[in-house]
């Protein structure tokens, strides 16, 4: 790959130590091998509210949850076959996300646009867990080739195709940016700030709305997470 | 009369085409910000994106996990007739959503609001959308199939002819900012904006002016094509790149659409056709011949037309 000759390529497995962590730094690219896990509202909703055992041992069988729903189809014969995959927006997750790390034991987040660092000193420090981003975020193909097989897939019928628990192989399953590092550091955040310095000057010959709308800030250092 | 299972099996290529086959001139475009990107982790992004599109090629598989929301648009020319008539169209192009969903295979994307019901299939409740126009002249239907992922990146407001170009840049850098953060708009995008109209068709036309004009095209209105490229370049200077990075590639094209307002108004969408811009066409003529492209030219002379006749009888206004 071009242009990226100044990034660390890291191979990690998906229940790495607190040493392989600590190696990471954010901005450093990663590719796991192992087991990864999906788990989103669907899968929260019924451990954290409802209280339903977890389906499998965790974190002896995994300690990665991927924020995803599979582009996936399940055979007639019940083979499953799973081509590409992407990951969804964390930041919806946050409200589960403590006691999701807790009863996991997750070391691993994975998904899309990160969460806030201030997420991360609150939940992730405390549990030694880091957040990998994937890229793009469209390299569900590249994904999809990291893919090995499906070792089960649960809640299928109780939570749909899309909000069930896949329990995925994977090889050298990337590229993942790291997010977060152990103390909790966002790298969106490094760079949001970077651009917000720039902003005023973009928005020069610019006005305001005449009709304004509740809620509406002109802080561009905000997010909309 | 054109067969309506030619018209089915069509539709199920078109599914498979958009799902896995980036557009050309799509391609081309993020090559150029590609070339010209030098914010270090932008450019990994970028680099990645490329050698995705040409995995999923390779492989025959989708481009992105999240298959997106698949729609028609559907074009009929003014002398075509389909056997089995609207209806049967209709139900063809819902079946060939289902059977894709499952071949390709795509995510099955599509639930109840507030049960959450998924058929696994991306069919249900006005789901997929179809939407149909009419051309003079030919005996042909064009097929249309967007597959238009990201739940941000898209937004509507109603501004005032007071609020002017100035209101209409703010807006726009607010959605770009906004939502470019973290990537969450999934950019660089073909951006789409809509003004004018009302506010249901103000969103429509801008979302058709994101999903359904090629990269490179400009809009014959030379006042409006100054502000695409304009936007674009303003777009681009924002100092974020892909995944809301420090870089200069947020957009790879604007688009603009309008539609006569209320007096009062200026109506104002914004919409963004992410990394996986999909879109996939072909023309079905009545001889049972089909075309494949990815330029859908939905944007005719005849769609835009602003007089009461057609062919006009009055002279358009000519932009300043
Ligand atoms: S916005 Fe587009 S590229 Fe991003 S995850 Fe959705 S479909 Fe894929």
């Amino acid at each position: 790959m071009a242009g990226n000759a100044a990034f660390k390529k890291v191979r990690l497995k998906t229940e790495p130590s607190a040493d392989d962590l600590r190696e990471l730094a954010i901005g450093d690219v990663v590719y796991l091998d192992g087991t990864v896990y999906t788990a989103r509202e669907g899968v929260y909703r019924r451990v954290i509210e409802e209280g339903e055992p977890l389906p499998l041992d965790l974190p002896a069988q995994s300690g990665a949850n991927f924020h995803s729903s599979p582009a996936a189809t399940i055979n007639p014969e019940g083979t499953f076959i799973i081509r590409a995959v992407t990951a969804t927006a964390s930041f919806r997750f946050s409200k589960w996300i403590g006691q999701w790390l807790d009863k996991s034991g997750a070391k691993l987040i994975l998904g899309k646009g990160g969460m806030s660092s201030a997420d991360y000193r609150q939940h992730f420090v405390p549990h030694g867990a880091i957040y990998l981003t994937t890229v793009g975020y469209g390299t569900g193909a590249l994904l999809g080739r990291g893919v090995s097989g499906v070792k089960s897939v649960h809640w299928r019928d109780e939570l749909g195709l899309a909000q069930a628990m896949w329990v995925i192989r994977v090889e050298n399953f990337g590229p993942f940016i790291v997010e977060s590092d152990l103390d909790g550091n966002s790298l969106f955040e490094r760079e949001n700030a970077k651009i917000a310095a720039g902003l005023d000057k973009v928005y020069e010959g610019t006005r305001p709305a005449v009709l304004k709308r509740f809620g509406e800030t002109d802080d561009r250092s905000d997010e909309v997470i | 009369m054109i067969p309506i299972d030619l018209i089915q099996s069509t539709a199920v290529s078109l599914m498979d085409k958009a799902a896995i086959e980036i557009p050309d001139d799509y391609l081309s475009g993020l090559k150029q910000a590609a070339a010209v990107e030098d914010g270090d982790l932008s450019s990994f992004v970028l680099q990645a994106m490329l050698e995705n599109y040409k995995a999923a090629k390779e492989d025959r598989r989708a481009m992105c996990g999240d298959t997106g929301c698949p729609r028609w648009y559907v074009k009929m020319a003014n002398e075509a007739t389909i056997e089995g008539g609207p209806v049967a169209l209709e139900a063809a192009l819902r079946r060939a959503t289902a059977q894709a969903t499952n071949g390709v295979p795509l995510r099955p994307n599509r639930v109840h609001p507030l049960w959450r019901t998924d058929h696994d299939n991306n069919v249900g409740i006005n789901a997929p959308e179809i939407e149909v126009a009419f051309e003079p002249d030919g005996d042909w239907i064009d097929l249309t199939t967007v597959h238009k992922g990201g739940l941000f990146g898209t937004d509507y407001r109603m501004l005032f002819p007071s609020d002017g170009i100035e209101g209409i840049k703010r807006f726009y850098l607010d959605s770009l900012v906004a939502f470019g953060k973290r990537g969450l708009s999934c950019q660089p995008a073909i951006i789409g904006i809509g003004l004018g109209g009302s506010k249901d068709t103000c969103m429509v036309l801008g979302k058709r002016a994101a999903c359904l004009r090629t990269v490179g095209d400009r809009n014959p209105d030379s006042g409006i094509a100054k502000l695409e490229e304009e936007f674009k370049e303003l777009g681009n200077s924002i100092g974020m790149g892909a995944m809301g990075f420090v870089g200069k590639s947020m957009v790879i094209d604007c688009h603009i659409e309008v539609g006569y307002c209320h007096t009062g108004g200026m109506q104002m969408s914004v919409h963004a056709f992410c990394l996986s811009s999909r879109r996939a066409c072909a023309r079905i003529h009545s001889n049972g011949t089909v075309d494949y492209r990815t330029d859908p030219q939905w944007f005719t002379p005849y769609q835009r037309r602003e007089t009461v006749e057609w062919p006009a009888t009055q002279p358009s206004r000519k932009s300043a």
